[in-house]
């Protein structure tokens, strides 16, 4: 750029209080982090209750846990992992300017997403079923039945199920928001509005995508594989 | 801009490594390792983690101090909260058989 007095040459993406497009980038990305630390905090506290219902009744969450489905889970994790993969696939193709490919991308996303949710879905209808869920209706007979070796308190049984719904309920509205997120970023992806110039909404979704396959890949142990192990 | 664009391949590396490690941790669950089952399973699941967080949210290449300031400080903070909590947690009542 020869003449520097000049007012600059940006894209109308650039935001009048920012002086360049890298100070803005790297405040959003700032902003976007801060957000994912409140995040941590929010999880945080449904960990922390997890931990300690989980030392206090070990059986109870050990007979609970069996009772999951570990092949749904364990397919759900796989789906997350590859929409993780989509998703940053996704953000190198917008860095590159393949718009098409970042379109295809998102969509998969989108696609991973949902299945997620839908498998998600098909387990809660199973736990339904089975009158798993807290409240009323709730019976933890069966649990009580199949594995006589250990003391099992429905009480305490309800407790378990209380975690695994609020905290997979908690992750499925994360996912719920995210898929909204990669709607409005696959819609405007496909008017050609990202590219190499200008990509930050496709990064910080990104983040925030990432950020929920990671609390689900801490999820899927710490719900699923407590006490998988034969019964002495 | 000079944002460095990481490779495909490496993309692709880090995925294989977190299906291999997913499914490692869903077999190992089945094997009595005593109270090492817990430990195997939350050493996985961090280094799964730590996968995703390096590299496909690209803290490992492509971010500022100030923000490996925040990711740091928020880790501390809920260590804080989960070690102290559990230290009292862990010691106040007699073990359950």
């Amino acid at each position: 750029m020869a003449d520097s007095t000049a007012t600059p040459v940006h894209g109308p993406e650039l935001l009048h209080h920012f002086s360049t497009a890298q100070q803005q980038r790297d405040a959003a990305s700032l902003g976007m982090w801060l957000f994912l630390g409140t995040e941590i905090m929010f999880f945080g506290g449904m960990f922390l209750a997890y931990l300690i219902y989980r030392l206090l009744y070990f059986n109870e969450f050990a007979a609970g846990s069996r009772s999951l489905d570990i092949w749904l889970g364990t397919i759900n994790t796989i789906v997350l992992i590859c929409s993780s993969l989509t998703v940053a696939l996704g953000v190198r193709a917008a860095q590159m300017g393949k718009r098409k490919l970042l379109v295809i991308l998102l969509l998969l996303t989108l696609i991973f997403g949902l299945a997620f949710l839908g498998i998600k879905g098909v387990e809660w209808y199973a736990k339904y079923k089975e009158h798993h869920i807290p409240g009323m209706s709730f019976d933890a007979g069966d649990l009580i039945r199949d594995y006589p070796q250990i003391h099992i308190d429905p009480a305490h049984e309800q407790i378990y199920f209380s975690l695994y719904f609020a905290m997979t309920g908690l992750h499925a509205l994360h996912m719920i928001i995210g898929v909204g997120m990669f709607t409005y970023l696959l819609y405007h992806s496909m008017k050609g509005r990202y590219g190499p110039e200008y990509y930050t909404p496709i990064e910080m979704g990104g983040l925030y995508w990432h950020f929920v396959d990671v609390v689900w890949i801490y999820l899927f142990p710490l719900l699923y594989l407590i006490d998988r192990k034969p019964l002495g | 801009m000079s944002e460095h664009v990481l490779s495909s391949k490496m993309y692709y590396g880090i995925w294989i490594a977190l299906m291999i490690l997913t499914v490692v941790t869903a077999r190992v669950a089945f094997i009595d390792l005593g109270p090492f089952n817990t430990v195997v399973a939350l050493v996985i699941a961090t280094g799964k983690a730590l996968l995703v967080v390096l590299f496909f949210m690209h803290v490992k290449y492509a971010s500022e101090k100030l923000v490996k300031m925040v990711i740091v400080a928020s880790i501390f903070w809920l260590l804080l909260l989960l070690l102290l909590s559990l230290a009292d947690y862990g010691t106040r009542y007699a073990r359950h058989g």
